[in-house]
């Protein structure tokens, strides 16, 4: 492979690594938002937020990039840059997800620590912020990780847009060389080693949060939970 | 093997050229050790054959650790088992598996099979371990639900049954096996107390009906004492007092054996 | 804002060959995610006892790891480039399958690594008393695995497989970039013929949304029923 090949692939690599830091950060966002609004005394607030996790997880990730790339502009005459379509039309996929997570760590916090909370006067907004939020946190860390690597694997779907990610750049040097073998093992090897990463860099988050939150970590054993899958 | 053979085969005739008269079991210094904790401590005991040895004392004393190491469900960390003169540790794989099947275990939670009816968890072995026919296999299950009185149940799981009934079943399905050795793990601790009786009775039956080898841990000092030839009393892993039941239970000897049949009985 | 009902009118027939393609993938690539997938989970397990010391243990790490290595590699890598690299690749070794081939192979390698997962939860949520009973009753370890741990351990992991289902019928679609005419891709053929996109994609995003709801639905009272 020639250098300017290489450049392209790096290149490849920057704009994989911006759709997935600014998709997680719509995730995230969308995730907390939506999974606490799960929890709202409101009903319609509940439902309305039941709506949304329920349509995006059961829908393909690929048919809301198709939906956002295509409809959206032509809808409501929104044309959006490409990174900005790919990062809402993850955010939004991957904060459903996110939103069960965040779901269901709210929903194992003790009732007990509620009651205190309310024994001592806290609003709802204070009671979530200063006693469910540090408790629930930690234990949403494992399955937000998982859930990143589904994330990052997921960025790739936009290529299929035309976006030169990692994914889109290995298509290209294949046209180039004409040859698939080695490229794609390198655009594989390299979306591998990124998960590796990111996989390293949330244990020691989770180290982290759970020190302060007076816990100490347990190993555990990631099953990671289907993406894509209709069940919490 | 036809049906109207005992129950339990002769003992002596699978044993091996080791075999002093009637010894069948014996644990040589066998130390055992969880981490820092040490269960079997330099053990020493024998078993001779057809004999019904019962051993008591407090938790944690390494009584079940002994059956887990006679069952090869552990392994000892020094010393040697021998069962009719033949070693356990270290043994090939189907040295071990020969000895085995000499050898039947009631375990405290039963154990059963659940996703295999009555008839076919007792059948399991005895078919694909032995050798034998469906038909015999199923002959010999029959009788043996008979003999611990659930011959109306052989078509239901396990889940549909009480303990107690479960229990019954376990012991059915160690028999079937027609070991020389049955070992019982407190096998009425996680019964109802209710259910207890209905167990007892069948293995009070079996001692007195066959001539199978019995060790057995329990918390049951009646029992106990009605089955037993030998009593063993342990205490920090290592046997603190032998003797017959009537010896111990009515006469004991060590400070510890008074203590604890005072606290349990 | 228009919305052409006669557009939808116009593709519908386009989309009922594509549910067909879509339906086939997911039932064969699911197949042969569940069957790899225990494959590798079992080629991870020791064999007999999980505590049992046996002589034949030496080799097993030398299965284990490599095993473990490439389904973690798998698992972690993206379903759309391990589908170019079967695509591309191996017509290059010489190997030629269709593309609807291709992509259920792809589909369910890529998947198999996460029911191996499912499987091992199951296999370890059967209790030590059983595989003690098994030696107790000195079944040998091949009737031990077919007879008395896997009947247990699949049985409990029949709703997560049917998780993965689901997860397989989303990711279907990834296969229209090597080709193969599923819903979105016939969706996307009929929108550059067309130059309607609206209407096709908005009747597949329906699509998968009334498919995978109750799906989801079904397999929360199936697993109320397994798992008691």
């Amino acid at each position: 492979m020639t250098s300017g090949l290489w450049h392209l692939v790096l290149s490849g690599v920057w704009t994989t690594l911006q759709l997935l830091v600014l998709g997680a950060l719509l995730a995230t966002a969308v995730s907390f938002i939506v999974g606490m609004a799960r929890t709202h005394r409101l009903w319609i607030v509940r439902f309305a937020a039941g709506v949304y996790t329920e349509v995006f997880r059961g829908t393909s990730t690929l048919i809301m990039i198709f939906w956002v790339f295509f409809v959206l502009p032509l809808a409501f005459g929104w044309q959006l840059v490409p990174m900005w379509a790919g990062t809402l039309a993850l955010g939004l996929t991957y904060g459903a997800y996110g939103a069960e997570i965040v779901r269901g760590a709210l929903n194992s916090v003790d009732p007990a620590q509620c009651e205190g909370g309310i024994a001592l006067g806290f609003t709802p907004w204070q009671r979530m912020r200063k006693i469910l939020l540090p408790q629930a946190v930690p234990e949403m860390i494992p399955s937000f990780c998982n859930l990143l690597v589904e994330l990052l694997k997921g960025t790739a779907l936009v290529s299929v847009m035309g976006m030169g990610d990692l994914a889109f750049s290995g298509n290209l040097v294949r046209l180039a060389l004409q040859e698939s073998a080695e490229i794609y093992a390198y655009i594989l090897l390299i979306y591998f080693v990124i998960a590796f990463l990111l996989t390293r860099m949330m244990r020691l988050l989770e180290h982290r949060l759970k020190a302060r939150a007076g816990k100490t970590p347990r190993p555990h054993v990631l099953v990671p939970e289907p993406v894509g899958g209709g069940l919490s | 093997m036809s049906a109207d053979t005992p129950l339990v085969k002769e003992p002596d005739a699978q044993a091996g050229p080791a075999a002093t008269a009637g010894e069948l079991i014996r644990f040589d210094r066998v130390t055992k050790r969880f981490g820092d904790h040490t269960v079997l401590d330099r053990l020493d005991f024998s078993v001779d054959a057809g004999k019904h040895v019962t051993l008591i004392g407090p938790s944690g004393s390494g009584k079940t650790t002994i059956l887990r190491l006679l069952m090869t469900l552990a392994e000892p960390d020094e010393g040697t088992i021998t069962v009719a003169g033949q070693q356990l540790f270290p043994a090939g794989e189907k040295q071990i598996r020969e000895i085995r099947k000499n050898i039947g275990m009631v375990f405290q939670q039963f154990n059963l099979f659940p996703n295999m009816k009555v008839l076919r968890n007792i059948t399991e072995a005895p078919v694909t371990v032995l050798g034998l026919s469906k038909d015999e296999a199923e002959q010999r299950a029959r009788e043996l639900l008979d003999l611990v009185g659930l011959s109306d149940h052989l078509d239901k799981y396990p889940g549909q049954l009480s303990g107690g009934q479960q229990q019954r079943v376990a012991i059915a399905r160690a028999l079937a096996m027609r070991p020389q050795v049955l070992l019982l793990d407190e096998v009425t601790s996680a019964l109802d107390p209710e259910l207890v009786a209905g167990v007892l009775d069948v293995l009070r039956d079996i001692a007195r009906t066959t001539d199978i080898t019995m060790l057995c841990v329990t918390h049951e000092m009646n029992f106990a004492r009605d089955i037993s030839d030998e009593v063993l009393m342990f205490d920090s892993g290592r046997v603190i007092e032998a003797g017959s039941p009537e010896k111990i239970f009515s006469t004991p000897e060590h400070t510890r054996t008074r203590e604890f049949l005072s606290a349990v009985l | 804002m228009t919305w052409d009902w006669g557009a939808v009118r116009d593709f519908m027939p386009h989309f009922w060959d594509g549910l067909l393609v879509t339906l086939q993938a997911l039932a064969l690539g699911s197949l042969i995610s569940f069957a790899l997938g225990l494959v590798w989970a079992l080629l991870m397990q020791t064999p007999g006892l999980p505590h049992a010391r046996t002589n034949s243990r030496g080799w097993y790490p030398l299965v284990r790891w490599p095993v473990g290595i490439v389904t973690e590699f798998i698992r972690d890598t993206p379903l759309l480039v391990q589908l170019f690299f079967l695509f591309y690749v191996l017509p290059e070794w010489g190997l030629t399958f269709s593309a609807l081939t291709t992509g259920v192979v792809a589909i369910g390698l890529h998947y198999s690594t996460y029911t191996m997962q499912v499987y091992r939860a199951g296999i370890e949520a059967v209790p030590t008393g059983q595989w003690e009973a098994a030696t107790a009753l000195s079944l040998p370890p091949t009737r031990t695995w077919t007879a008395v741990i896997l009947p247990q351990a699949i049985r409990r992991v029949v709703p997560a497989l049917g998780n993965y289902v689901i997860a397989i019928l989303k990711d279907t679609p990834v296969l229209m970039a090597i080709t193969v005419l599923d819903m979105l891709g016939e969706a996307r053929l009929f929108s550059q013929q067309h130059f309607q996109f609206t209407e096709p994609l908005t009747v597949i995003g329906v699509a998968f949304v009334l498919i995978s709801y109750p799906a989801s639905l079904l397999l929360r009272a199936l697993e109320r029923r397994l798992v008691r």
